[in-house]
């Protein structure tokens, strides 16, 4: 099921009475989501990503703009006839009832035509569990799993009914590192399996990466960028999505455009189109963008080397950097080379620099 | 393996320093040395509830146990025999067997309906927003009320004196009925039935046990995450089946507490008879609602202390055989 979002909007009133304020989440979104793919909505908390969420499930009422499953409006529509399953963050899993009685909760709920008998409820149940592999688990309470295990509880629940859409919220933040990990290789074997159209929320743009087919950046309730996760990496719409995408973050720096060259301080790092009118700009450049070179044509002081084992990073400084210490990437023969040094000079990859405005930080094209 | 055994049996741990009695001593609070101090902070208390609670309640079983015990036993200079008598005595009074018939009662009928009531008053208040604390406010006044002055407003609401037309007084109550053309009925006067009677008595108990009802089955529904009703709400749930299904399941703890105590309450009613019947507890002092703590204190002025003892540990068993049921059931259907 193909979900398109038109303009959506989402404004709430400021939460302080006599300012007469209001607080708009989610502005103006313009998202197409295809069929059958799993979509990462990424921003930083408080971005308006849940919001979004929420209101293709239909639990909040859109304040302007349209919500469409295929070529159905659905904005109107209550949850309840949508056909989402939604994975909360906290699960919300009933906790008197057992997990066999949680995952038959909404198959129960079907009327009329679509009425089952208890035997087709038990199997839909058991096959939805045994997707999630806690097929062994169905008389348990919820208080007497795992996380991990409620987290699978949860989504076989959102499951069971067949849904056209799921909808994840957060659904890594409350496990642990390891479990995370394997959880997020779960989910997506699941949506492969099930090939529901699905998007889920999170704030770890790792996470988004590692499994979405495409990601939507947004801040301030403002969409930044939509792509698969690594167009999305190596050609940022802007500083923000340059920044927000990438461990460790990528460097930033005060330069400079002057005669068809880019300058960091001193330093004549880079030709850009002479057409490009002489002013101030921002650069990042990516951790894995130098190459270290003994008369390079960016430089530093060495701070330290840490190795990492296949790669090392080099930590330096440069007093253009907009951070205290830049750090770059390099393989571990390059990185022992450099031990014992007090200046570092390197190279630049040119794919891995990005020029903004320094005004707006929209991305300047060299 | 078998290098971890040796291992562990060359190796003196701290566990072999120590016994466990060393040791409980060891890990016993800094603040435990002050348990002197807490037991005398603790003493006043604790005084007057030796003397007015736990040496009656003592007292309780000894008197209900002698036979024929009265009055007469503090003037001293009479001596009783151990046995059962009291009891026998008060279970052969038809007088008791009415009280303990309308305590009963009473219970069986308020309490099902001030629960459910007090359950519906309180979903609904926790669904609205304006008002919210206004409509709490006028719900708890009730409950701030003194029950004798409630109940002889009732007594005034639904009282109606003289004859067929020569009538000198009506309440509200009969007034409003009279313009929908019903009655006048007779609830609470000179020859009113029982069973009219008993209605009046159960709408006062059902009015003024719901609002304590309400306010604590209220903290249970604001306690109850809204996820889970977000959850109910995406898979279609109707709104019956959440309440019965989510709701009643997730604040089965504070319906358990309140059916307990409202029993509890239920039988040892009194006052709010007294506020509309009087000391009598009936109409014209017939006695023919009267209840098992009515009966104990009618006993006393005549000095049958034994009767009374006797019949309130009936009372006493009756409560202990009603909350053990209630602890079984919630035992198998509360949800903590």
């Amino acid at each position: 099921m193909k979900i398109v979002l038109k303009n959506l909007s989402k404004i709430f009133p400021s939460r302080n009475k006599k300012s007469n304020g209001v607080v708009v989440a989610v502005d103006s979104l313009d998202i197409e989501i295809p069929d059958g793919k799993l979509v990462g909505l990424l921003g930083p908390s408080g971005c308006g990503k849940s919001t979004t969420l929420y209101m293709i499930s239909g639990l909040q009422k859109p304040t302007m703009g349209q919500v469409f499953f295929g070529e159905h409006d659905v904005t109107m529509l209550e949850p309840e006839h949508r056909g989402v399953g939604l994975v909360f963050q906290n699960y919300a899993l009933y906790p008197h009832l057992t997990v066999k009685q949680n995952i038959m909760f909404p198959l129960q709920n079907l009327k009329g035509e679509e009425k089952l008998d208890k035997e087709e409820m038990l199997r839909r149940a058991q096959e939805a569990a045994d997707l999630v592999q806690i097929g062994d688990l169905m008389d348990r309470k919820p208080s007497e799993l795992s996380g991990g295990q409620q987290q699978r509880v949860a989504i076989a629940r959102a499951l069971v009914k067949a849904p056209r859409v799921l909808l994840l919220d957060e659904p890594l933040s409350n496990l642990d590192a390891r479990l995370r990990l394997q959880t997020r290789e779960e989910i997506r074997r699941i949506q492969r399996e099930t090939g529901v159209t699905t998007v889920f929320v999170t704030h770890d743009q790792e996470e988004a990466m590692s499994i979405s087919d495409i990601i939507v950046v947004m801040k301030n309730g403002v969409k930044q960028q939509v792509g698969e996760p690594q167009k999305v990496y190596d050609d940022p719409a802007n500083l923000f999505v340059a920044q927000f995408l990438g461990t460790p973050p990528i460097n930033v720096f005060d330069g400079e455009l002057s005669g068809g060259w880019l300058y960091i301080g001193n330093e004549r790092v880079m030709d850009v189109s002479p057409d490009e009118p002489d002013r101030p700009v921002v650069v990042g450049i990516r951790p894995e963008g130098f190459i270290p070179s003994g008369n390079g044509c960016f430089s530093g002081d060495l701070k330290n080397i840490e190795v990492m084992g296949r790669d090392c990073s080099v930590v330096f400084t440069n007093e253009k950097s907009q951070k205290p210490s830049v750090r770059a990437i390099i393989d571990s023969d390059a990185g022992a080379s450099l031990i014992g040094m007090s200046k570092v000079s390197f190279d630049l990859k040119r794919n891995k620099v990005f020029l903004f405005e320094s005004e707006t930080g929209d991305r300047i094209r060299f | 393996m078998k290098k971890k055994i040796d291992n562990a049996q060359n190796n003196v741990t701290a566990a072999d320093l120590y016994d466990r009695k060393t040791i409980v001593k060891l890990n016993r609070d800094i603040g435990s040395q002050n348990q002197l101090k807490g037991w005398i902070y603790l003493a006043p208390a604790l005084l007057l509830l030796l003397v007015f609670s736990f040496y009656p309640l003592i007292n309780t079983f000894r008197m209900a146990f002698l036979n024929g015990y009265n009055g007469l036993a503090i003037v001293g200079g009479e001596s009783f025999s151990v046995g059962i008598e009291n009891f026998k005595t008060v279970l052969a009074y038809s007088d008791f067997k009415q009280c303990l018939l309308n305590t009963i009662l009473l219970c069986v009928i308020t309490v099902p309906i001030s629960t459910i009531l007090a359950l519906l008053i309180a979903v609904a208040l926790n669904s609205i927003k304006p008002l919210q604390k206004v409509y709490q406010t006028v719900f708890f006044l009730p409950y701030v009320t003194n029950s004798i002055a409630i109940g002889m407003v009732f007594n005034a609401m639904f009282t109606r004196v003289g004859l067929g037309d020569l009538v000198q007084t009506q309440g509200i109550i009969n007034n409003i009925l009279g313009i929908f053309g019903i009655g006048p009925f007779n609830f609470v006067n000179v020859g009113s039935s029982w069973g009219a009677n008993m209605f009046v008595v159960c709408t006062y108990i059902v009015w003024n046990a719901i609002p304590f009802k309400i306010l604590v089955l209220l903290g249970g529904l604001q306690n109850v995450n809204k996820q889970y009703y977000e959850a109910a709400k995406i898979d279609g749930t109707s709104k019956v089946r959440t309440f019965f299904r989510i709701t009643i399941p997730l604040v089965s703890p504070m319906l358990a507490y309140v059916i307990i105590t409202s029993f509890i309450g239920g039988f040892k009613e009194y006052s709010s008879i007294v506020g509309i019947f009087g000391e009598g507890m009936g109409p014209g002092g017939n006695g023919q609602m009267n209840t098992i703590v009515g009966y104990v204190y009618n006993m006393l002025p005549k000095s049958n202390l034994g009767n009374a003892s006797a019949a309130s540990l009936i009372l006493f068993g009756i409560i202990l055989i009603v909350t053990a049921i209630n602890g079984y059931v919630s035992k198998k259907k509360v949800h903590y």
